[in-house]
């Protein structure tokens, strides 16, 4: 399944939705009844899009089941701001049991569910990159390698956030954090390009692999759905600006996503069973001055002696130009 | 309400959504309000038509085009002409140049208007009758605009024309290749069918008469007395007025203009005059101007389709002398400030006849007798706010007033003074109008509005033009009509896109339902400002949260 | 029916007439057996309605057990040692979640040095987890106690360990008379939780707790525990009436002269010297301790069944007022002394009794009756000091030959 693009009427297909639409292209997020599965009252900070992302994931797939969706979630800030008790800001019945294992609990019930002969509740995992990329890794492919019944989301804010914004294997070049500062030799993190995680995933050569971002609404619902129709493993993995952690504006949060593809920082794709099949053309080039300059964790990019990190990031954005064919050049 | 010193339960588990006992609107320090700003074709628009509204109407296709009529015939009654001959500033202001190409919104008003034609609508009902009596000096766009909003507002309404038929500058100024002669008629036989009576062929020759039988009058003789210069001609020189040329086509009585026309002067008169002279039969028409191409009072797409048609243009020229066919040209140059100044150098030119569209003045010989209606700078001098005259219930709108001299103007104006006649006779004061803050170009997120090129009028071939009065520019259909709508951002007025709805993190904004939009639920928006940047006409302002 | 088994095969048949709906796996010796028995019978069959799933961590054995206990399923897992360790997290994290999942710890040291032999480190360092602790003193009791194990636990809304010896019990063969699935579907009830994720019921699980609801959270988890004694000793009684045999007692009770296990035998006299043990110990016990009787030795065995929770009074009950107090203790608390005396001095504080602490068997050293015999004489003979190491080698550890460190160097 596919995006539904929308013609052109007023906006087109990158609007939420848009009082022009006929009801088959209406998006799940612009209609007044959606199930706003993670409900108002939870305690994200502003602007926070992982919130925003983990709505729009988990309404999409409450759709997709028919309402037949459990959800366990790993330790993090999606954790910690959504059911600080006695609240939850959850619909869904949801767990939480810690920070490395969500993959391996929605293996757990997605066997419960199967041994209750259950198949038609389906099971969602989420976490952020620590617990995915980092202290989860090891759950996640143990899941994949399986091909465990499981959606597995990763809401990507590149750091550990929930803690006070240290790195996390998934903290992209040159960025500021606690625990990397923006001092010495090779000011913010030193090496690599943070875990590409969307590769890792594609290895192990499960059916669904996608990226997506914020930015694009249906495109997110249309993988959630393409996911939600499939059986096995599968990931998808959400680049989520975080104002506190990247130190930007909070209302620019979905602005610095657009700015992310648009520039080719973070290419957005879908693969199967290992083999790339989409890609998201950029539509308006962005140059990669654009998402980092907004952004106070690479400040030093933009002193004296950060042109090497600058020069690192356009060789990132030109290298996934090229990989995968961003512009279009080569089809 | 919250509940943190109840008892746990086993296991810390609670139950879904309880989380609403939460009220994190208390986080906020600047909070989101939906506002609605002006547009700026709105405020470009001399007539002042709620441009914005009416688009949006037609966007919903077939069964917005009559709603979208009403919404702008509530300021202009004159779409299908206006359609065609306004010069749009709407669109020279509109914000969708920063994405593509400005919205083609002159098209789709003419679109509206052969579509109310077409299908019959008929003008709203006036008003319940005030019993008050006006009278209208001029039938051209002010007078005939100024008459229809008084109707609509239940006066009784009389309008006097001097000439045979009604419409002024319409009629006699605007060739019919631009302004076909029977949708004129036909926008006019609507006003008159709201209980406008338009008496022709009768002159009013007295001030002080007229306000004996009217309560009020309104003065819109227009400005067609052409402007003259002098030019040494000798006795065989054919000179007309380019304004009488016009006339006289319009009239029916087209004039014997030879093989070769120059035309002097650089307004659209001149390049009416030239292109009609192409018609006429001239193989070579020449428009003679003094200043350069920048300078030119044309309007560029005036200039351009004279061009098109053939028509040369003389830049920093002036006409220095006339004899029988041979016209002698000085040539010109601009001083640091941009003024011409002769050279001294001069060529010849073959001319069977030189039309003159120097500039036209206003038709002020009713006034010979009324001292305390002043003229200043050859037009009636008018309060600014109330367009009354020096003289008690005497106004003054259009070309005969001071202004642009433009139908769209003259429109805007007629209303206006519509309106003051209106507080006028009811002795109320008449409000300025208000000043509206502008949805600039910088408030909108133009990434939202796809790339959608702007659907040019096909236009006839530039040879098919010049054999006859044909009409030049074709319409709309109602599909592109629909397209051209949708281009418009609707900058500064909520257009239910659901961007506000979906993309905020906390859930916090209320979807009404259709034509309803929204409202924020403060108890629990946190004020992140997502809302505002994502909106993609700027309708969201984010303000200081005062405790 | 009778018959010759191995412990672990004896355990994997018992768990899988348990009716579980999800088994995980993760190989770690001395627990493998059950594991690979209980994949076997996945895939034959035998275990029905039953996901069998090879996971990569222990970690991840309990973390699907976990989810899988949630969705509502009998969750069943097993592992020993640094397995135990490795999932430490998770298996307290099951406890908070009061998920009952039940867990086969064939009991290893803890290392380094690595280790593979038996001792009870691993489920002591889990001693606080949350879990209920029951240890068997053999084959036929370590294939029962699952059981029971399921039945407390599902119950209470606690997870339970089944701690057996690694080696000494998982690999060896004994005549056993298992539970067949009939008897166990009459005995142990359905598994009907009263959470659950359920869609019809959606319910969060797995909140944060602040500081002003943590201790209460902490103390219900604590009054359940309490709760625990009682359902344990009810469904051990229950136990015996359907099957007609010992099994799960909160601690189990030797006849004076045969040394016999009998629920009804007198408690100690003031007089006595009495031994505590737990586990495959007991046994050894049992064959060692008739002959220091004949010599005149008053001497009692007291075997502690349920190690968490802490069956003090029973304990108390049993010692009677028995001054002399001799611990077998297979894990050490360093630098103070066996773990398992830890718990019974506290049971014992205010009592006259005098408790001595004898590590044994660590890292799999055979414990032998003559040295079981010798520091219960001593005992008698008031010898015995607060803390000893059964035949602990005076010199320590051997020393490697000479250069062999150097080549490490």
């Amino acid at each position: 399944m596919s995006v539904v693009h929308i013609p052109f009427l007023q906006t087109g297909t990158l609007a939420v939705g848009g009082r022009l639409l006929s009801e088959d292209e209406r998006s799940l997020q612009s209609q007044a009844d959606r199930p706003s599965s993670l409900t108002k009252g939870h305690r994200a900070c502003q602007g926070c899009a992982e919130a925003l992302a983990a709505r729009w994931v988990m309404d999409t797939a409450v759709e997709a089941s028919g309402g037949r969706l459990i959800v366990a979630n790993a330790t993090g800030c999606l954790e910690v701001f959504s059911t600080l008790y006695p609240e939850s800001a959850w619909k869904p019945p949801w767990i939480h049991s810690l920070f490395a294992n969500a993959a391996a609990v929605a293996t757990g019930i997605a066997s419960a569910l199967h041994a209750q002969g259950r198949d038609d509740v389906r099971v969602l995992a989420q976490g952020g990159d620590g617990g995915t990329v980092d202290i989860g890794l090891a759950a996640v492919s143990g899941m994949f390698e399986r091909n465990d019944d499981v959606l597995y989301v990763c809401y990507d804010n590149q750091g550990y956030m929930n803690t006070g914004v240290q790195r996390s294997s998934a903290t992209p070049a040159a960025a500021r954090t606690a625990t990397t500062p923006a001092v010495g030799r090779s000011p913010g993190q030193a090496f690599g390009q943070g875990k590409s995680m969307v590769k890792i995933a594609m290895a192990h050569e499960i059916p669904y692999v996608a990226s997506a971002t914020p930015a694009d609404l249906r495109d997110l619902e249309a993988k959630v759905r393409t996911a939600m129709a499939m059986h096995g493993a599968r990931y998808l993995h959400v680049l989520v600006p975080c104002p506190v952690g990247w130190g930007s504006e909070s209302s620019q949060s979905i602005a610095l996503a657009r700015a992310a593809v648009q520039s080719g920082i973070f290419p957005v794709i879908e693969a199967r069973a290992g083999e790339l099949t989409e890609v998201q053309r950029i539509r308006e080039r962005a140059d990669v001055e654009e998402y980092l300059r907004p952004q106070a964790r690479f400040a030093h990019l933009f002193k004296p002696g950060g042109d090497d990190a600058l020069a690192r990031w356009r060789a990132l954005a030109e290298a996934n130009i090229r990989r995968y064919d961003l512009l279009g050049e080569r089809s | 309400m919250n509940d943190h010193d109840a008892p746990p339960t086993v296991g810390l588990s609670t139950g879904p959504a309880t989380s609403l006992a939460y009220h994190t609107g208390t986080w906020r320090t600047e909070r989101p309000v939906y506002v609605e700003l002006a547009p700026p074709c709105s405020l470009g628009c001399p007539s002042g038509e709620d441009i914005r509204g009416w688009l949006g109407s037609t966007q919903e296709g077939e069964a917005g085009f009559e709603t979208a009529w009403r919404r702008l015939v509530a300021a202009n009654p004159f779409p299908a002409v206006m359609g065609r001959i306004c010069y749009h500033p709407c669109q020279e202001a509109c914000n969708r140049a920063e994405v593509d190409e400005e919205v083609g919104i002159n098209a789709v008003e003419r679109f509206l208007g052969d579509t109310a034609l077409e299908k019959g609508w008929a003008l709203p009902a006036p008003a319940a009758s005030s019993g008050r009596r006006v009278l209208v000096v001029g039938s051209g766009p002010a007078g005939l605009s100024a008459a229809y909003h008084l109707r609509q507002l239940g006066h009784e309404v009389t309008v006097r024309e001097a000439a045979a038929e009604p419409g002024g500058m319409m009629r006699y100024g605007i060739p019919a290749y631009r302004l076909p002669r029977e949708v004129l008629a036909a926008e006019i036989r609507r006003i008159e069918a709201t209980g406008v009576a338009i008496e022709c062929s009768t002159p009013v020759l007295s001030l002080d008469e007229a306000q004996a039988r009217f309560d009020a009058v309104v003065l819109t003789m227009g400005a067609g007395v052409a402007h003259h210069v002098d030019i040494p001609a000798g006795a065989a020189s054919h000179i007309v007025d380019a304004i009488d040329v016009l006339r006289d086509v319009a009239s029916g009585h087209a004039p014997l203009v030879g093989r070769r026309v120059a035309v002097y002067g650089g307004g659209n008169t001149a390049m009416d005059a030239a292109r009609t002279a192409r018609r006429l039969g001239a193989s070579d028409a020449v428009v003679v101007y003094r200043r350069t191409r920048e300078q030119m009072p044309a309007h560029p797409t005036e200039l351009d389709d004279a061009v098109g048609e053939g028509v040369r243009v003389q830049w920093l020229s002036t006409i220095a002398a006339v004899e029988g066919p041979h016209v002698t040209i000085e040539k010109m140059s601009l001083d640091e400030e941009g003024r011409p100044h002769g050279t001294g150098e001069f060529e010849e030119l073959d001319a069977d006849t030189v039309m003159l569209a120097v500039g036209q003045d206003a038709d002020l010989s009713l006034l010979a007798e009324v001292p305390d209606v002043t003229v200043a700078s050859g037009v009636i001098a008018v309060d600014p706010v109330t367009l009354m005259t020096g003289r008690e219930g005497v106004f003054a709108a259009g070309d005969v007033s001071p202004g642009s001299r433009t139908a769209t103007y003259a429109i805007g104006r007629g209303a206006r003074a519509a309106r003051a006649v209106d507080a006028w006779l009811a002795a109320r004061v008449l409000p300025a109008e208000p000043v509206s803050r502008e949805a600039s170009a910088d408030r909108l997120n133009t990434w939202y509005y796809s790339d959608a090129p702007k659907q040019h009028r096909a236009e006839l071939a530039a040879a098919r033009r010049v054999t006859g009065f044909e009409e030049v520019l074709t319409g709309l259909d109602a599909e592109h009509a629909v397209f051209e709508a949708r281009r418009c951002m609707s900058c500064g007025s909520c257009f239910e896109c659901d961007n506000c709805f979906g993309m905020c993190p906390d859930d916090a904004i209320r979807k009404l339902g259709p034509g309803m939009r929204y409202e924020v639920d403060y108890d629990y928006c946190k004020g992140c400002g997502i809302c505002a940047a994502e909106c993609p006409c700027g309708a969201i302002d984010m303000i200081p949260e005062v405790r | 029916m009778r018959e010759v088994l191995e412990g672990s095969q004896a355990v994997a048949r018992t768990v899988a007439r348990c009716r579980p709906g999800v088994v995980c796996a993760y190989p770690i010796s001395p627990q493998t057996h059950i594991v690979e028995a209980l994949s076997a019978m996945a895939r034959t069959g035998e275990l029905a309605d039953c996901e069998y799933v090879n996971v990569e961590s222990e970690f991840s054995a309990m973390s699907v057990s976990i989810g899988a206990s949630a969705a509502g399923s009998r969750a069943y897992t097993a592992t020993a040692s640094q397995g135990l360790l490795y999932m430490a997290e998770a298996v307290f994290n099951a406890a908070g979640m009061g998920l009952p999942i039940v867990m086969t710890v064939a009991n290893r040291a803890i290392g380094a040095p690595i280790n593979i032999w038996n001792d009870h480190s691993d489920a002591m360092a889990l001693r606080d987890s949350g879990w209920l602790q029951l240890y068997a003193a053999d084959n036929q009791e370590a294939a029962d106690l699952h059981v029971i194990a399921f039945a407390a636990a599902e119950e209470l809304e606690i997870p339970a360990m089944v701690c057996m010896d690694g080696f000494v019990l998982t690999h060896a063969t004994d005549v056993l008379e298992l539970p067949t699935a009939a008897q166990i579907d009459a005995f142990l009830p359905r598994f009907a939780p009263r959470q659950a994720l359920d869609i019809d019921h959606p319910t969060t699980i797995g909140t944060m707790a602040g500081p002003e609801s943590f201790t209460e959270t902490k103390y219900l988890q604590h009054r359940r525990f309490l709760d625990a004694a009682g359902v344990l000793a009810a469904w051990s009684e229950r136990f015996h009436e359907a099957f007609g045999r010992e099994a799960g007692g909160l601690v189990s009770r030797y006849t004076p002269d045969t040394l016999d296990r009998a629920r009804d035998a007198a408690p100690a006299d003031d007089g006595d010297v009495t031994v505590i043990a737990m586990g495959s110990v007991l046994g050894t016990l049992q064959a060692a301790l008739p002959a220091l009787r004949a010599e005149g030795v008053p001497v009692r065995l007291v075997g502690i069944g349920s190690y968490r929770p802490f069956p003090a009074e029973a304990l108390r009950a049993a010692l009677g007022g028995s001054r002399h107090v001799v611990v077998i203790d297979r894990a050490l608390e360093l630098g103070s002394g066996g773990v398992l005396t830890g718990d019974v001095g506290r049971a014992l504080a205010g009592t006259r009794s005098r408790v001595h602490s004898v590590v044994a068997g660590l890292g799999g050293r055979p414990i032998l009756e003559e040295s079981l015999r010798a520091v219960v004489r001593r005992a008698h003979a008031g010898q015995l000091g607060p803390l000893e190491l059964l035949d602990l080698k005076e010199g320590g550890v051997p020393v490697p030959h000479e250069g062999a460190t150097e080549v490490h160097r």
